[in-house]
Parts: C-alpha cells; structure tokens; sequence
C-alpha cells in the first residue's frame, strides 16, 4: 500500500480538517450498506421462507414419529424417533428399487443429452450447413412446452394404433416394440425427457460458441484447418466449460424427475406408483399421509443431490486447475 | 399490369438469367481440385442431413398434436396420423365445456402464475443481482454462499417441505402457495448479478453519487434501465419455468379452480384412462396449452439474450 491510501484513510476520521472531499465520501458509504440491504432484503426473506424454513422444518419432522398403540382414541401423538424414519426409509425395499431407477434414467439420459447437445451446437455453428436459422428454432421450440404435456403427447405417439411413427414402420412391414411395456418403459421416458431437454441445452452451447473470436477460427481456417479439425481442436474445447454446468443443472435435473413419469404412469400400468424417488416421496405423504417418512426421504435426496453437484463442481476445478 | 403478372413476368427473367449461368458453367473448364470438392459438397450436405433429421423429430409431437386435434375418438385409433378429422369444433367445445366450463379458468390460471410469477421473481432477481454486483455490505459473503446452495438446491425435492410449512399457515388452496415458491429462484440472481456486473459500471453510479442523486434515483433511472435486456431474459426464463410448473401447483391446490393447465391435463388424462372419450379432449387440451408458449418462444426469440446464461456459466 502506498503513503496516499493511508492518508485517505486517516482522512475520513471526522476532526480532520483537510479531508472534506473524502468526508463527503465517507458520508456516502454508510446509507449503501441500508440501501444494499433494503435491495437484498426480499430475496433474503424469501430465501428464508421458501428454503431453509421448510428445510429446518422438514428437518424436525423426519425425526418425529406416531407413537403406536398411545392413541386409542385416534388422537396421534408425535413422539421423537432419532433417526428410525431414515433407517426406515434406508431398509425399504422399494426405496432402493426407486433409487436404482433413477440411477438407470441418469446414467441415460444425461450423457446422451449432453453428447447430443454438443453435436447439434456444433453442426448449427457451421458456415456450411443449410436451413440453420429454422433448425435452431425447431430444436428450440420443445423448451417451451410443458413435460407435462409433452408426456401426454408422446405417450399416445408410443400407441401403435394411433402412431405414425408405428404406422410408418409398419408400411415398411418393420415391427416396432411397444415402449410403454415392461422394460421399455424407461426408454419411453428418457425419450420424453431428451425431447423437452436437448433444445435448451443446445442453444446454451450454441450461443456460448458464438463468443469465441471469428479472427481464431478464419486463422485456422486459412491454415488449412478443415471444418471438422475447427470443430475439434477448437470450438469443443471452448464449449467445455459450459458443457460440464450445463450437464450438472442436468443432472440436478435428472434426479428431480416426477411429472413426465408421473403422466405417463396414466397411460401404463408399467410405472409404479414408488418407480422414482420422488414419486414415492408423493406417495408417503398424501396417499398414505405419512409425512414423517416423506420428510426423512426428501431430505436423503436433497443431501445426495447437492453431494453429487459438489462432487462434479470439485471435479471440474480439479481438471481446470490441471490444465492450468 | 397487375402485380401477379408482374411477379410472372419476373419470375421468367430470373429463370433466363439462371440458364445463362448454368450454360456459361458447363462451358467452363473444370478445375483439378475434383476430390476436394466432393468432401466440401459432403461437408455441407452431411451436417444438413442430420440437423433435418433433428427436426423431424422435435417437430414431430408438434405436428401430430395439430391433426390428432381435429379427430373423434374413434378416428384417432382408426385414421392415418397425418390426415384430418372431422371433429376440431366438437373437440374444442367439448374442452371448453369440461367440468362446467373449467377449462378457461384453467388457462387464466396458467396465466396468473407465469406472469405473476415471473414479474416477482425478476424484481426480488433485478433488485439482488444489482445490490450484491455493485455495492459491498456487511453480510455479502453469506448472501453469496446461501446463493450458490440455493442454486445447487434441488427445488422440487423441497416441494413437499414447502407443503407442509405453507399447509402449517393456512396459505395451501391460494394464489400465494404458488406464487411465493417462484418468486425467488437463486439462478434469476445469480444472472441478474453476473448482468449487473457486466453492463453496469461502478464509475456511472459514483458520478450519480457526485451529481447528488441518491442510491435509489440512480437504481431506478440508470441501473434498471442498462439491466433492462438482462432482466427481460430472467422474465422469460421465470415464465416458462411457471408455465411448465407441476408438482408445485399440484401438492398446493386441492381445489381445482386454482389449478394451472399442467395439473388439469394430468387430472383429465388420469380419468381419461377409464374413460377413453376424454382422450380426444385431452389431445385438443394439449394443442392449445402448447400454443401460447410456442408463439411466445418464436415471437420473443430475439429478446432471449442467451449468451447471458451461456457466458455466466464459466
């Protein structure tokens, strides 16, 4: 620090005759800290009301349990269990059924959204490729439909009577397997979310391409560089980083899954009503109105989610730092 | 002469115009590089060919969903995909008739929840992202770390926490149920902040200060206005994400006249599986659910500054 900077700082003591300019500073900065606050004050109250409150709340809940038998006249007693709701919920059967589900439909879907991501962004990033501006819409457009609605609409496209893409096949004398049966089940879901999913992610990387400088890639190009060496050496490397958040609000995503199988499980019987976590989460809580247990499982998923999210952020900055 | 026979008339130059090209071209000599050509023709059609294989498919529901709306029941399951029916007005007011005409209701409710959903969050968004881009405040750290949880926080899962607490206040069954869990999402700050920092300098607001403006004249009539292409991305964002919304509306409301569309059509879709008439219905519901958002998409496409989100990624 230099001589000035502390002279400055002297200066804003309020006996120091020479320091009017600084004074006036001084005077300034103390009303920002309430006017900062009084702009943070919302979402800071909000933050409180919608997230740690429930949290905390939901906190003490899965610890509580009904006493059974102390109610004989159907008055329920809330005694402190300890941990009993999650060894509960840990020793359920169905719970890890649901969990596995969810570890398929993740390991599916967020590498294959990613990859395809990737690919789309690039080929719309080509001087050569036609029709770019009307393809870029179309890849775009599923963003902004419901996945409620997009379950609803794909779920009767799997109905091979109302199907053109079964109609198509069939004209072809191919035979197509029903999606909404059995095993397939999981497919018919991934695809749902894959058509809803991909687009955003698309445009993210696509726009995230446009920032890189023009004068690189002709540089290259003037070298010889040919589109897919550019593509390569250049454009994917300089879309990783986008790729890697974007893919970890995917998977953050992924886990959260409930409302396109949720639609779909009216079209089929396939998809239990405890196939994915937060399904069964649902079902504790209103169908069977045990909300201690749906507390103990939302809060494993929230913890196990924000694990994997560090995971992955820690991962990232160790790769970074390596390439440093 | 009228404006078609001009159009012909010049429609026939162009083609002359074209022929004497093509002729001059065969008359050329052809150049050496043959090989390289044929990469360079397949480097354009290749990438083509897969980016019209892409929109097929994500067209594909799309299109579907407006020539199913036009059929009866029995000519979903009978007709070809793509041929119309001939039941869009009985459909349509069926739908419209639904539930003692629930359905309006239903859409005004989508309505209500995207938009004032999304007008609360980008001003509780506008208002964070600027304070914590351009003023340092006791308590900013935490602000900031309680943030990045926030981000990371699977919302959905908090879902039912959020019942249980709103069911606690008496505020389960309202507009409010709804309306307060949207109205702060951690990823509209942290956008609004990484806008704010960016297209807002210290240096503007300092000779605010010195011309005698206070921090709220100058938060009004400078910030918000330089944030103003930002914050309209984070509404956008915020109404898609309410207008999509259904777990949230779907444990809040037991009443179905606050139900948004999203919870509706589930609800009809889950009785049509006893009773499959209502599949027609659904389909027609599904068409006009999908249109105000598909309009507001392409409509709105070039107020999307997505770069903002791709840029705030690194």
């Amino acid at each position: 620090m230099t001589a000035p900077t502390i002279e400055r700082g002297r200066g804003r003591t309020e006996d120091d005759p020479t320091a009017v300019p600084t004074r006036r500073r001084v005077s300034l900065t103390r009303p920002h800290h309430v006017f900062a606050w009084v702009l943070i004050a919302p979402a800071v109250v909000l933050f409180v009301f919608v997230f740690v409150i429930p949290i905390v709340y939901s906190g003490g809940l899965s610890l509580m349990g009904t006493a059974a038998g102390a109610s004989a006249y159907g008055v329920r007693e809330e005694v402190f269990v300890g941990l009993g709701n999650y060894t509960k919920v840990l020793q359920d059967p169905t719970f890890w059924t649901s969990l596995g589900n969810l570890a398929v439909y993740a390991l599916f879907l967020v590498p294959i959204m990613m990859l395809t991501a990737m690919l789309f962004a690039l080929l719309l990033d080509l001087p050569r490729a036609r029709l770019r501006a009307f393809s870029r819409m179309a890849i775009f457009l599923p963003y902004g439909v419901p996945s409620v609605i997009a379950a609803l609409m794909w779920g009767f496209l799997y109905v091979p009577e109302i199907s053109p893409i079964y109609q198509l096949a069939e004209t072809f004398g191919l035979q197509f397997p029903t999606l909404l049966r059995g095993d397939l089940v999981m497919t018919a879901i991934i695809n749902v979310v894959l058509w809803g999913g991909i687009g955003f992610n698309t445009i993210i990387l696509y726009t995230s391409l446009q920032s890189l400088p023009k004068e690189q890639i002709d540089a290259a190009r003037i070298d010889g560089c040919n589109e897919p060496r550019i593509a390569w050496y250049i454009k994917l490397p300089h879309i990783v980083p986008a790729t890697i958040l974007t893919g970890l609000f995917s998977i953050i995503g992924a886990l959260q899954v409930y409302s396109e199988p949720q639609m779909l499980s009216s079209l089929t019987p396939a998809i239990s009503s405890t196939y994915f976590p937060l399904m069964r989460v649902y079902r504790d809580a209103f169908a069977h109105d045990d909300l201690n247990s749906a507390s103990a499982a939302s809060i494993i998923l929230a913890l196990a989610t924000v694990l994997l999210s560090l995971l992955v952020l820690g991962g990232q900055r160790l790769a970074a730092r390596r390439n440093a | 002469m009228t404006t078609t026979a001009r159009t012909a008339e010049r429609a026939e130059e162009d083609r002359r115009a074209r022929e004497t090209v093509v002729r001059a071209d065969r008359g050329r000599i052809r150049k050496p590089k043959e090989s390289v050509s044929l990469v360079h023709k397949l480097g354009g059609i290749l990438p083509t060919v897969v980016l019209l294989i892409a929109v097929l498919y994500f067209l594909l529901p799309m299109v579907w969903v407006v020539f199913a709306a036009t059929k009866s029941t029995g000519e979903l399951f009978s007709t070809s995909a793509f041929t119309f029916g001939s039941s869009l007005i009985d459909n349509m007011t069926d739908l419209f008739a639904y539930e003692n005409g629930s359905f309006a209701r239903w859409l005004g409710n989508s309505f209500i929840y995207s938009i004032g959903g999304a007008l609360l969050s980008t001003a509780v968004s506008a208002a964070a992202g600027y304070a914590l881009a351009l003023y340092r405040f006791p308590g900013k750290k935490a602000v900031m770390v309680g943030l990045l949880a926030g981000v990371l926080l699977p919302t959905i899962t908090l879902a039912i926490p959020q019942y249980m607490l709103f069911a606690q206040l008496n505020l389960t069954n309202t507009y409010w149920a709804v309306l307060i869990p949207i109205s702060i999402t951690p990823f509209g700050i942290y956008l609004s902040y990484v806008f704010a920092r960016g297209s807002v300098p210290q240096e503007l607001l300092e000779a605010a200060r010195v011309d005698g403006s206070n921090e709220g004249r100058t938060f009004v009539s400078i910030g918000l206005p330089l944030l103003f292409p930002g914050l309209v991305t984070v509404f956008l964002l915020q109404f898609i994400g309410a207008w999509n919304n259904f777990l949230l509306p779907y444990i809040m409301q037991s009443k179905s006249e606050l139900s948004p569309i999203t919870v509706a059509m589930f609800l009809m879709l889950n009785r049509g599986g006893s009773e499959p008439v209502l599949y027609s219905v659904a389909i027609a519901g599904a068409l006009i659910a999908v249109i105000p958002v598909v309009i507001f998409v392409l409509v709105l496409q070039r107020f999307w500054r997505l770069d903002l989100i791709s840029g705030s990624l690194k």
